[in-house]
């Protein structure tokens, strides 16, 4: 067989390999996010400015930002906070391309998709008029700045969120939940959900590949139906005798129902500048816009 | 004089079902004391699990007798106090280590022993020093126990059950899914724990480690009973025994033309 015969083959033959399933392709991609939040810690890691800083300043200070970016009415103030997040994430060693690209690429298209027929159908100031055959559509400038402002929100918002994980390891965000009050029962479940989830989903990932390593040919339907099913159900076992083992290994080191929690972190100067700051920007962003404009 | 030391666990006909239905341990008679190194040796579903949780207070026995410390373990379940002072003195190390990390990070998982039991915070800070020094893993302690490998989760596992600083040491097949160069590093700590007077109770079925890490040697049964009890080296050396306990099979093979059978250890293939 010439070379261009085996190269002509090759399509051929790939187009009868089994296609992954729904449930299975869902697995490995929900599998992959997860491997890829382990591998955002390594940001969380990096010797940057908002990595130095405690996170529970941390937290407080992007909680305050994301209300102030879901109160603010005005796209200048909200393109001044955007702008900010990037020189946060700038000084922070944070891979600027990959971090815009991760928002705007998701939210920003997905938000933009959502507010686009508003640009059309409210308003009152007539911006493009564009004649369609039979019928027209008049694009509005009020409405495609509320539009923009919506964008810009939901953007603004996303960023300093991302931001906020990037640059801060999970463990240090759960533990610093209790800053705002939230039980230690309930930051434990959620700390446990998480460890355990990742630990879940690979186990079923591998149920899946034992099984695709024994099909030779395609599987009914029915067959696919009950075997998830049936996988759903070992998967559910399995958790819940884990879950009496993981009890047992608490009780083993003196569990007695009541959590008790170890917190090394120490609010330096720089902690405080950076929560007062965020509070300041905040302020603006809601207040100090309205009066500008 | 000679002086005799303090029983740990004084076991009277301990037996144990599950669900009412399938028995995990039966007549079990047994007494371990202070500072001794046991192995509990037994082939896969022969009670070895069961008889170590029965041992840290996490079962009770459904028939027979159980004393820790020389106190009925009854009595010890039934008194707040006395349940912190056992679980301060008897550390269970699980044999999957993804149960027992269950922390957001290393150094929660092993500072979790010392919290629980209302120790001052400087004394818990202390302790998880020295635990994870001691299991030479200072480098893992703010680390997601997801991100370790199957060794460092096993050293995170022990470390997480010294830093509670126990006299009793309970190892559920510390040595299993390990690749060799971590086993021997965990057999050697094991050892040196030995050594340093912690009383050990290791449950495994890999015979190549029980000569380092144990003083006696105690095989379970296939009937879920204990079926000898002894030095490493009788029990060691008794192939009719191991293969009654299922710990290791007649294997079959040829010399050139002659047909020869011996004993051979199960899970290793002789001569390679």
């Amino acid at each position: 067989m010439t070379t261009e015969q085996a190269s002509a083959a090759v399509p051929q033959a790939n187009s009868r390999r089994l296609k992954p399933g729904f449930v299975e392709k869902t697995l490995a991609d929900i599998s992959s996010s997860i491997e890829r939040a382990i591998f955002s810690e390594e940001n969380a890691r990096k010797e940057g400015f908002l990595q130095r800083r405690d996170p529970r300043a941390k937290l407080l200070a992007f909680v305050v930002l994301i209300i102030a970016a879901g109160l603010s009415r005005e796209w200048p103030v909200l393109v001044g906070l955007y702008g900010l997040v990037l020189v946060a994430a700038a000084i922070s060693s944070i891979d600027l391309g990959l971090f815009i690209k991760r928002v705007w690429l998701g939210m920003g298209l997905f938000s933009g998709v959502v507010i686009l027929p508003s640009i059309f159908f409210i308003g009152h100031r007539e911006l493009l008029h564009i004649p369609l055959g039979f019928f027209s559509l008049t694009v509005h400038g009020d409405a495609l700045v509320a539009a923009a402002i919506f964008v810009l929100r939901v953007c603004a918002s996303v960023s300093l969120a991302i931001l906020l994980i990037l640059t801060t390891k999970w463990a240090d965000v759960l533990k610093s939940l209790r800053v705002m009050r939230i039980p230690n029962a309930l930051v434990l479940v959620l700390a446990m959900t998480y460890r355990y989830i990742f630990l879940v989903l690979h186990t079923a990932n591998a149920m899946f590949l034992a099984r695709k390593s024994r099909i030779v040919a395609r599987t009914s339907g029915r067959e696919q139906r009950w075997w998830i099913v049936s996988s759903v159900g070992v998967l559910m076992s399995r958790s819940l005798r884990m879950s009496e083992d993981v009890y047992q290994a608490m009780l083993a080191r003196g569990f007695q129902g009541e959590m008790q929690t170890i917190d090394d972190y120490r609010m330096r100067p720089a902690d405080w500048l950076l929560l007062s700051a965020s509070i300041l920007v905040a302020a603006t962003t809601v207040a100090g816009g309205r009066l500008w404009w | 004089m000679v002086t005799r030391a303090a029983p740990i666990f004084e076991l009277y006909g301990v037996g144990y079902t599950y669900s009412r239905k399938q028995v995990a341990l039966d007549g079990i008679n047994l007494t371990v004391v202070e500072g001794e190194t046991l192995a509990l040796l037994g082939a896969n579903g022969s009670g070895k699990s069961t008889l170590l949780k029965i041992l840290d207070g996490l079962y009770t026995p459904t028939t027979g007798h159980l004393r820790v410390f020389e106190s009925d373990i009854q009595a010890v379940a039934a008194d707040l106090e006395e349940t912190h002072r056992f679980h301060r003195r008897i550390g269970l190390v699980f044999q999957d280590p993804d149960v027992q990390l269950f922390s957001p990070t290393v150094g929660d998982d092993v500072a979790f022993g010392p919290l629980q039991l209302g120790l001052a915070l400087s004394e818990v800070r202390r302790r998880v020093e020295a635990a994870l020094g001691q299991m030479g893993i200072e480098h893992l302690r703010d680390r997601a126990p997801f991100e370790l490998s199957g060794g460092e989760k096993k050293r995170a596992a022990i470390a997480s059950v010294l830093s509670l600083e126990p006299d009793v040491l309970l190892l559920d097949e510390p040595t299993a899914s390990l690749d060799p160069r971590t086993k021997w590093v965990l057999v050697d700590m094991i050892a040196e724990l030995g050594r340093q007077g912690k009383t050990i109770i290791t449950a495994t079925h890999d015979l190549e480690i029980v000569p380092i890490i144990a003083q006696r040697v105690v095989v379970m049964g296939e009937d879920r009973s204990i079926l000898a009890d002894g030095a490493p080296e009788r029990i060691l050396s008794d192939d009719a025994l191991l293969v009654e306990a299922n710990l290791i099979h007649e294997h079959l093979h040829r010399h050139a033309t002659v047909a020869h059978a011996h004993a051979h250890e199960v899970d290793a293939h002789h001569g390679l």
